[in-house]
């Protein structure tokens, strides 16, 4: 199986962008799925580490955590912007975060997840020590940056990736 | 396109919501980027309009388009899946370019924090 599946999940997710694209039929899932199957293989050739979801239900609470955080922060930062930095108190800051999450595929989700968040953002993030630059836009006296984003997002992401 | 006068009502409010959230969100990221004063304060505003600024607009248009063609239209999701992972790569050039300029020249408005490299001098 996994020799013709060298990357189910890559070989899936094609197949669904292929329908997506195109109108659904028998035919076109018959194309997607044979591009999807070459796509895979030519993955396989490049090597690279496989990627194991350990936890596909933590996995669809994040994205709802993930979901409802961003529309949050959008409001708090549209807000901040439309106070003028409500009234010049607002000041940012950078944090420094020491990540124990090591698993690439992981760190790529939760750089998605930070990104797509206003209000933060990734500067720079250091492989071996596992430290983590962080801009954040509203820096409030007593926030736990460090501790809301390794509980929130890194322990479940761990779980996931392992 | 000539349709929509068929769009009923209950339809046409959602949408017309979504449409103005997402396109207000997205002029708000735009006028952060001029207002704002620090280099990586204008790196925030505009994830406004990648973020839900963009995910209401596509909501909107699977909506519209999903009762105009009569047919689940869902392919907008895959440019919301595109915009979603491919920011995080300019958003980090711009950044880490504006952190080694700013250490390379010692920058005053840059904190003890972020003005060693990581890792090298672990704090």
């Amino acid at each position: 199986m996994s020799r013709f599946f060298p990357h189910p999940l890559l070989s899936l997710a094609l197949t669904a962008m292929w329908l997506l694209l195109t109108r659904f039929s028998l035919g076109n899932l018959l194309l997607g799925a044979a591009i999807a199957l070459i796509a895979g293989w030519a993955m396989g050739a490049l090597h690279p580490r496989r990627v194991r979801l350990r936890r596909w239900d933590l996995l669809a609470k994040l994205l709802c955590i993930v979901t409802w955080d961003i529309l949050k922060s959008n409001a708090t930062v549209a807000w901040a912007i439309l106070t003028n930095g409500r009234g010049g108190k607002r000041r940012s800051g950078f944090v420094c975060i020491p990540l124990e999450l090591r698993s690439i595929n992981g760190l790529a989700l939760l750089a998605i997840i930070l990104t797509a968040t206003p209000g933060t953002a990734w500067l720079e993030h250091d492989q071996d020590s596992g430290l983590l630059l962080l801009h954040v836009f509203d820096l409030r006296d007593g926030d736990d940056w460090s501790g809301l984003i390794r509980n929130r997002y890194e322990a479940p992401l761990l779980e996931i990736f392992g | 396109m000539s349709h929509l006068e068929t769009v009923p009502l209950w339809l046409a409010i959602p949408v017309g919501l979504l449409l103005v959230l997402g396109s207000g969100l997205t002029l708000l990221g735009t006028i952060g980027l001029v207002q704002l004063k620090s280099f990586y304060d204008r790196l925030h505003a505009p994830t406004l309009g990648t973020g839900w600024g963009m995910a209401a607009i596509v909501l909107a248009s699977i909506l519209l388009f999903s009762w105009l063609e009569g047919r689940p239209s869902l392919h907008e999701a895959v440019i919301a899946v595109f915009v979603m992972i491919t920011t995080p790569v300019t958003m980090m050039m711009l950044g880490r370019a504006a952190l080694h300029r700013d250490r390379k020249e010692n920058a005053p408005e840059l904190p003890e924090i972020a003005r060693r490299t990581l890792g090298e001098d672990t704090p």
